[in-house]
């Protein structure tokens, strides 16, 4: 009897420890306190540890390229926050090369619309776009879904994540939402400053005050992005990109992008829609002095004057911009390829 | 996890009772076959794909190498006036010229004679934004770009996808002379654009009401007359216009295309 009660009693010890570790290495998805909802439909979309880890799996997957070269984690680095660090366009197989450069995975459940233009209304019909475009992954959706199908794996996680070995579109696809939806960027000096954990340096602080001033009307607080689509006076470029025009097909939004996110600009470089400033102090160079009368300029920037910051300023706005810096994110093991 | 199962039931739930929403008011056990033929041909001549060389309004030589759409939200009216909607998951049907089998668009209704066919060329724009979940079977985004219906970079289904050559289209990158019509645009997400959603009634009494009975499988044969697609309101001219995908023109050809149906005979 005492035997049974204490092998009774490691099941029981082993079973909290196994939960325990799941606790303690998988939270879900968690709002940051500071954040706004999510506009991501996560009820639809229930965040798991096995969904997740097959999101990962399959954003680090070269299958999804038509000659298995490149996977989502090429053009989406960690280490840059997910971007194509070096690159002003994407690169996609055979060297092909995109026209703009690649955004970064964060924050995504907060965003109502993808890509540059704001063609993708849903994260989960996001990952169609590049698998499919030419000069990306040039493959079809149906193709991956016969190389996973085909993998001695796969089938197992997709079990595992969805309850049978089915491979489906929406499957794939919500796995890779589930992945995506947690890559929050939320612990840069600046969250910590908002939550009293930290305090700003003067300079910073001072910096945090022109950025209010000057930069909140479209990169608005906490997100750094208001998400809308404007024309920030950069000189049309080469490929004569007309933005979100190609989506609408409505002139008043010729040469309009969507406005980015300020976060983790340090790691982020180059800049805007086609990678064309190298530095922020290039960035805000064209807006203390290079705006360009574009159609359909956005009526807060005006031709030539551009915003007034002082150089004095600038240095303050760059070390305010550096506490949008996010660490943890970039290193965090759990969204890396395993 | 409990809570994640739970969240899970409750989507479950969700999904169930709005399934039972969407059901027709019709006992399902008392629904009887009925199916919608499009029989594609181009003036009045049957269509073979890439062998035969027809010539539009415009004078110009073409032949077609694909040609596949959209019929999707089919309902009947009754003499009476009533109208009998098809339940909408079962509603979606992609008619591929390349495929004979593809030509039926195979539906449940209740027993009854019926005068009236409508149906959508494209997919409405409620269905074009839904959760990827409800996208399967025709639906499913995952064709590639050849035979494809959906443009992954600006989210919707591609309604008509036409393509051919002529010797008046220039020559592509690839050495052809192609011409390419892919037409769709539901209207929008988040900001208003083209609408190319065609909702197209047919009077079905002057060539054969259809008397869907059990045990038997009435046809409604309707004719596409794919040149109308050319030959409409706008005489579509393959030289000055190759290739319409997303763009403002191809309100022009969808305007033309929704007059191409016409009833031929039923089958009952």
């Amino acid at each position: 009897m005492n035997k049974r009660f204490w092998l009774f009693s490691a099941g029981f010890v082993l079973l909290i420890s196994c939960s325990k570790d799941i606790v303690e290495n998988f939270a879900g998805f968690q709002k940051p306190a500071h954040f706004p909802e999510p506009v991501y439909a996560i009820e639809n979309n229930p965040v798991t540890q096995a969904g997740f880890e097959l999101g990962r799996k399959i954003f680090y997957e070269p299958r999804l390229s038509r000659d298995n070269s490149i996977s989502c984690g090429s053009c989406h680095i960690q280490s840059s926050a997910f971007t194509q660090h070096g690159h002003d366009v994407s690169h996609g197989i055979e060297d092909r090369l995109g026209k703009r450069n690649s955004p970064p995975i964060m924050n995504l459940a907060w965003s109502p619309a993808f890509m540059w233009d704001g063609g993708v209304f849903d994260l989960d019909l996001q990952p169609i776009a590049p698998i499919t475009a030419h000069e990306e992954m040039d493959e079809s959706v149906a193709n991956v879904l016969q190389k996973l199908r085909a993998h001695p794996d796969y089938p197992k996680l997709f079990k595992k994540a969805f309850g049978s070995e089915e491979i489906t579109t929406a499957r794939m696809m919500k796995a890779l939402s589930q992945f995506m939806i947690l890559c929050v960027s939320a612990n840069g000096k600046y969250d910590r400053v908002k939550q009293g954990k930290e305090t700003f340096t003067a300079e910073e602080q001072a910096g945090y005050t022109v950025f209010q001033q000057k930069c909140s009307n479209c990169h608005a607080e906490p997100l750094f992005t208001d998400f809308s689509f404007r024309n920030n006076g950069i000189a049309i470029g080469a490929n004569n990109d007309e933005g979100r025009y190609a989506v609408t097909l409505n002139p008043a939004d010729k040469y309009k992008f969507k406005v980015p996110s300020l976060r983790n600009l340090s790691y982020t470089a180059p800049y805007m829609h086609d990678g064309r400033f190298y530095t922020l102090d290039a960035v805000i160079d064209h807006y203390r002095s290079r705006v360009q009368n574009t159609p359909n300029l956005d009526p807060s920037l005006q031709p030539g004057q551009g915003i007034a910051i002082s150089d004095d300023d600038k240095t303050k706005l760059i070390a305010f911009l550096k506490t949008l810096d996010d660490k943890d994110f970039i290193t965090n093991r759990l969204l890396s390829e395993q | 996890m409990k809570k994640y199962v739970f969240m899970a039931s409750l989507a479950m739930l969700t999904l169930v009772s709005c399934k039972k929403d969407v059901n027709d008011n019709s006992d399902e056990s008392e629904l009887v076959p009925l199916s919608v033929e499009f029989d594609n041909i181009v003036g009045g001549q049957n269509l073979f794909l890439n062998t035969v060389t027809y010539t539009n309004a415009a004078g110009e030589d073409f032949n077609i190498s694909m040609l596949q759409y959209f019929i999707s939200n089919i309902s009947l009216r009754r003499a009476d006036g009533s109208e009998y909607v098809v339940n909408q998951d079962s509603s979606y049907f992609l008619i591929r010229e390349s495929d004979a089998a593809t030509r039926f668009a195979r539906i449940k209704v209740p027993e009854g004679d019926y005068k009236q066919l409508s149906f959508v060329l494209g997919v409405d724009s409620l269905r074009s934004t839904m959760d990827i979940t409800k996208r399967t079977g025709v639906l499913d985004p995952s064709g590639g770009m050849e035979d494809g219906m959906y443009w992954g970079w600006n989210s919707g289904y591609i309604f008509l996808k036409m393509e051919g050559t002529s010797p008046v289209a220039p020559v592509d990158p690839s050495g052809q002379r192609k011409f390419r019509y892919h037409i769709g645009g539901f209207g929008g997400y988040s900001a208003p654009t083209i609408n190319n959603i065609k909702k197209i009634s047919i009077d079905l009494s002057a060539s054969g009401i259809a008397r869907p009975r059990k045990g038997r499988n009435a046809n409604i044969h309707l004719m596409a007359d794919i040149m109308k697609l050319f030959n409409g309101s706008t005489t579509i001219n393959i030289a000055s216009n190759p290739t319409v995908m997303f763009g403002t023109y191809s309100s022009s050809i969808a305007n033309n295309y929704a007059a191409m149906f016409y009833h031929d005979h039923t089958e009952n």
